[in-house]
């Protein structure tokens, strides 16, 4: 089938209102750039789901990480994206600016490099993200265990899609159908959708990140819909195997145990947190569960489920920018919010 | 974001592999794959987490730059 054979269904689509989310917020920003919506109908929303994991992640997180960074002999790792993110009294950005030893790091496997070089301080590794970077994290204690590296820990606030999706589906009734994240699912496969389609009776259908791969599988999912159908498909099959990456699944499973986790807007999910095994190396991430007041008006925990969009929120581009942003969405970079505000 | 950016593989010893993305090298965890010198790999955080095809992993390095541009 030719994509603008897929685009004429689409635009035409004159059925009953039908609610996709999208989990990824790489597929919100694709979406965005290729300018889905406005070539479907206004009769299929497409709905920005949980898919980032710095807006998920709850103030204790950034309180326990600004811990370590203003303790004696210890440096703080982190990836950019957290730097903006607020804590109770201010983010990691406004402390490193006030002398708390933060650095920006671009992979896991620095942390070990540094460790070594630098026995006297204890490096500390704000170790965030879903199933796609988790497994570098398990490398990296892989790493730090062969070569007897003690002056390491990890702050996790590691997330896994499946509970939270089930939390959704629990909760949010009215999404009929999930376009499911292409490099999460590198690691995890389709097959650990399955159970989500055959007890929700909904389609998931995994997708890549060009225009037409996400015109693909609204598609697919629109005809599922119309044709009662509930299946799960891989129709990112260059990135996804269906089993997964086994390697990745198993270095996991050896460094990691699930264990409840604090979603922004969601509230605490059992098994859907990556912990260490290894309690030496673990910095002290179970529990991080206190949150932030969201500010009165802010409607992020709204947005993070897909409830409203982030346009429907009263403070969006009004109090609400990333140059001052509210609420955590606008925050960061992947947010929704964010995305939005910069997009449209 | 998830963002995991394909590159060419040039060496590699099994564990660190060189991957060239347009132009610049850098040093890539190979722990989780099996990369020939050659194939392609998706690269997420310092670490390969999946081998692609040459041509569509050229397509998805144009589509990230343009991501990362309008993040």
């Amino acid at each position: 089938m030719e994509i603008q054979e897929v685009i004429r269904y689409l635009k035409e689509y004159d059925g009953p209102e039908i609610k996709l989310m999208e989990v990824c917020g790489t597929h919100t920003a694709s979406i965005f750039k290729s300018g889905i919506r406005s070539l479907i109908s206004p009769k299929i929303k497409l709905i920005s789901g949980p898919g980032c994991p710095v807006c998920v992640t709850p103030t204790a997180f950034i309180d326990k990480c600004i811990e370590y960074a203003t303790s004696e002999h210890h440096i703080l790792l982190t990836f950019g994206d957290m730097m903006k993110v607020p804590g109770t009294n201010g983010s990691l950005s406004d402390m490193k600016g006030k002398g708390a030893k933060v650095e920006l790091m671009y992979s896991p496997f620095e942390a070990v490099e540094k460790a070594q070089a630098n026995p006297e301080i204890t490096y500390v590794v704000a170790a965030v993200g879903f199933e796609t970077t988790a497994p570098a994290y398990a490398l990296m204690m892989q790493q730090a265990v062969a070569n007897g590296v003690k002056n390491i820990r990890l702050v996790t606030a590691l997330k896994t899609v499946i509970p939270a999706l089930t939390w959704i589906c629990e909760n949010q009734q009215d999404i009929d159908g999930f376009i499911c994240p292409g490099h999460v699912s590198t690691i995890i496969g389709s097959v650990p959708y399955e159970a989500l389609a055959q007890k929700y009776e909904k389609p998931f259908v995994v997708a890549g990140f060009e225009a037409e791969h996400i015109l693909a599988v609204i598609y697919d999912i629109v005809r599922q819909l119309e044709a009662g159908e509930h299946q799960v498909k891989n129709l990112y099959s260059n990135a996804v195997r269906n089993e997964g990456n086994t390697k990745a699944l198993e270095v996991l499973n050896t460094y990691f145990e699930a264990g409840p986790a604090m979603w922004r807007g969601l509230g605490v999910i059992e098994n859907s947190g990556l912990y260490l095994k290894d309690t030496f190396y673990d910095g002290g991430s179970r529990g991080l569960d206190k949150d932030m007041e969201l500010p009165a008006g802010c409607s992020c925990g709204d947005v993070i489920v897909g409830k409203i969009n982030p346009d429907q929120c009263p403070m969006f581009k009004t109090k609400c920018s990333p140059m001052n942003p509210f609420g955590p969405c606008m925050v960061s970079a992947e947010g929704a919010c964010g995305i939005w505000y910069r997009n449209k | 974001m998830c963002i995991a950016i394909p590159g060419k593989v040039l060496a590699t010893d099994g564990t660190t592999a060189q991957v060239d993305f347009r132009g610049n090298t850098v040093n890539v965890n190979v722990g989780l794959v099996d990369p020939e010198p050659g194939q392609y790999v998706l690269v997420h955080a310092g670490c390969a987490i999946e081998v692609m095809e040459k041509e569509k992993a050229e397509e998805l390095a144009d589509l990230f730059m343009e991501l990362e541009e309008l993040a």
